[in-house]
């Protein structure tokens, strides 16, 4: 599989996830989103964007209670939450935010 | 990323037998393997060329090793009796979700080749050529199975489907045919240490990060540990706890009993996960070499003893077969249970009063408790029969008063798989999912419309995910499943807490409000 993004095909696996994750460019959540029928606002940016810098250094997408907590840091205490999240990507922060962020899925017993 | 197309079966009072209707799941097959994920694992790449050879030998050797496999294979007399007890049947209606059916897919090849009246008289017996339209019809359907056991307890001859299902995917790992959501796992528990990749500079931060919750909430320095050589305790736990909700409160928990316990303990960066899927894929060589990891932790942290969070599997792999995977254990200290379950060690401090707990603090909740198949059907904990089902339901009732039980057709060791164990947690699944948790599903919907049941506690990362995502799909909510150690995490009162006074008022406030 692959996805078409300024004139370039990037190939992704199975589930839509970016293979290489240095292919990633701001253009690639869009089109991702797009497909999920949803519009990036601001405040789903500030998420991908908080994945990747956390995945630079640790190598992994954070646990569901980092990103909560870093996300009541910045956004707000009334935001660091699940339902939060889960409201902004309705297929899971974990999974869908981790796709648009071009992470690899987090796969285990989750 | 495109939503499976599938209805959701809709709850009735009772879950009736179906009628069959052939071939609805034929369609579904996980995705299969990466080559690097396979070749980790010492299996082939891609299916070989020579498949159909190498599956037989591989049925041949299985078949010897395991005398169990043989009779299993040997002894079905078509009675009947399992029918009706998969969840997986229930939900599909698909007679190949039938124990009895399922195990056919394999029997019949088993006959053709091995048995006398199969190699001279096949369609006597029922017994078929290994061809490549058998090899992906084995794909698609041992892969709806869980290996919960369910239908084994109901089998006069006690023949296990679950072991029938190991064998059948050993054999198509053999030939390169492997599923990709456990391979890649088990790859990954051999590179980083645990299921779900976590190195061990994000394990050390996720656990500050609860050290530092803990302190916020209580005031008391409650430790996360990790990597502390000569700790009294290895924990060894589902890397879904230090990653997902609401498995995530459970580990909190766990680290409250031991902070109050007084013991010292620690989790091991380079085993960090207590599931082994190499039960699933029913390889005791890859089974072998993740137990070997706990063995090696152990030594090396220099620990006296080793416990296991909740996780349904990783319990039976570890009360069952850990010894001869990785024993002896002689170097840890007798007087403790090798290994030991969290619920037991907790349950343990109970009963010695060494727990202070406030069971109010869980009055906002009806509970109700989800037996997980594995702790159910394959393990034991304290020292009596039955100890598994009963020291969970004391601990939930020592801190919660709200307790009820489900239907008893559905709990204890007759307790239906919440429908995503066994290797079937992945997303390419999720038909599979939804419609093997119809059982469970109308079982909890009954007590909470009899009994006003609010939330289900689990005590296996596989299930507490599994509810999360299936819940929704029965116009329930996700965060009705809970931890145990999550339930004794609210009920706790630490020595030396902040009263807790604060948020009482602001509770009673919003009451008024």
């Amino acid at each position: 599989m692959a996805i078409e993004i300024e004139g370039k095909s990037l190939e992704t696996d199975e589930e839509g996830y970016l293979v290489n994750l240095k292919d990633w460019v701001p253009a690639v959540a869009d089109a991702m989103a797009k497909e999920d029928d949803l519009e990036l606002t601001e405040e789903h940016w500030e998420i991908i964007n908080f994945l990747r810098e956390y995945y630079e250094e640790y190598q992994i997408a954070p646990a569901v209670r980092v990103l909560t907590k870093a996300v009541g840091k910045r956004m707000g205490k009334d935001k660091g939450n699940s339902k939060y999240l889960y409201a902004l990507f309705p297929y899971g922060p974990g999974k869908q935010a981790c796709r648009f962020a071009g992470l690899p899925k987090p796969t285990g017993c989750i | 990323m495109a939503k499976a197309d599938f209805e959701t079966p809709e709850l009735q009072e009772y879950v009736e037998v179906p009628e069959l209707v052939a071939g609805t799941m034929a369609h579904l097959s996980p995705f299969v393997a990466k080559p690097d994920h396979n070749t980790d694992l010492n299996f082939p790449g891609e299916l070989v060329d020579d498949w159909h050879d190498k599956a037989i030998a591989k049925l041949d050797d299985l078949r010897s090793r395991f005398r169990s496999l043989q009779v299993y294979l040997d002894s079905c007399v078509k009675c009947g009796s399992c029918t009706d007890k998969c969840h997986y049947f229930l939900g599909t209606k698909d007679p190949k979700n039938m124990p009895v059916g399922r195990q056919d897919l394999l029997r019949k090849v088993y006959r053709r080749y091995f048995t006398f009246a199969g190699k001279y008289f096949p369609k006597l017996v029922g017994a078929e050529d290994l061809t490549r339209d058998t090899l992906d019809e084995w794909y698609s359907y041992y892969h709806q199975c869980s290996q919960c056991r369910r239908c084994s307890v109901f089998c006069p001859y006690g023949i296990d489907t679950a072991e029938i299902s190991m064998a059948a995917r050993e054999i198509l790992d053999s030939i390169g045919y492997g599923q990709k959501y456990c391979n890649e796992i088990i790859a990954k528990v051999n590179k980083v240490g645990n299921n779900l990749g976590l190195p061990g500079a994000a394990l050390a931060d996720t656990l500050e990060g609860l050290e530092e919750d803990v302190e916020d909430e209580t005031g008391v320095a409650v430790k996360y540990p990790l990597d502390v050589k000569g700790a009294d305790i290895l924990l060894v736990t589902p890397s879904a706890d230090f990653f997902a909700e609401p498995h995530v409160d459970g580990l909190i928990g766990y680290g409250k009993v031991f902070h109050e316990a007084g013991v010292s303990w620690t989790i091991s960066s380079y085993a960090s996960e207590a599931a082994n899927f190499g039960m699933f894929i029913g390889s005791y060589e890859n089974m072998r070499r993740v137990s070997l990891r706990i063995r090696k932790a152990a030594l090396d942290l220099g620990v006296k003893r080793i416990v296991f969070g909740e996780c349904g599997h990783a319990w039976r792999v570890a009360y069952a077969f850990l010894n001869t995977l990785a024993g002896p254990f002689d170097f840890l200290d007798p007087n403790y249970p090798v290994p030991q379950h969290i619920l037991e060690f907790t349950w343990d401090q109970i009963q010695k009063g060494n727990l202070k707990l406030d069971k109010s603090a869980n009055d906002d909740k009806v509970l109700t408790f989800h037996d997980s198949c594995n702790v159910a059907r394959a393990t034991r904990m304290g020292n009596k029969p039955g100890g598994q089902l009963e020291i969970p339901r004391n601990v939930i009732k020592a801190v919660c008063n709200n307790f009820v039980d489900m239907h008893h057709e559905t709990i204890g060791e007759r307790t239906f798989c919440c429908g995503g164990g066994g290797g079937l947690l992945t997303d390419d699944l999720m038909e599979i999912r939804v419609k093997g948790a119809l059982p469970r599903m109308t079982a909890l919907k009954n007590v909470m419309e009899e009994e006003g049941v609010t939330h289900m506690a689990a005590i296996c990362a596989i299930c507490k995910s599994q509810f999360t995502k299936v819940l929704p799909y029965y116009g329930m909510d996700m965060d009705q499943i809970v931890s145990i150690h999550q339930l004794v995490s609210e009920a706790i009162i630490l020595t030396g807490q902040n009263s807790g006074d604060e948020e009482d008022e602001e509770e009673e406030d919003e009451v008024e409000a």
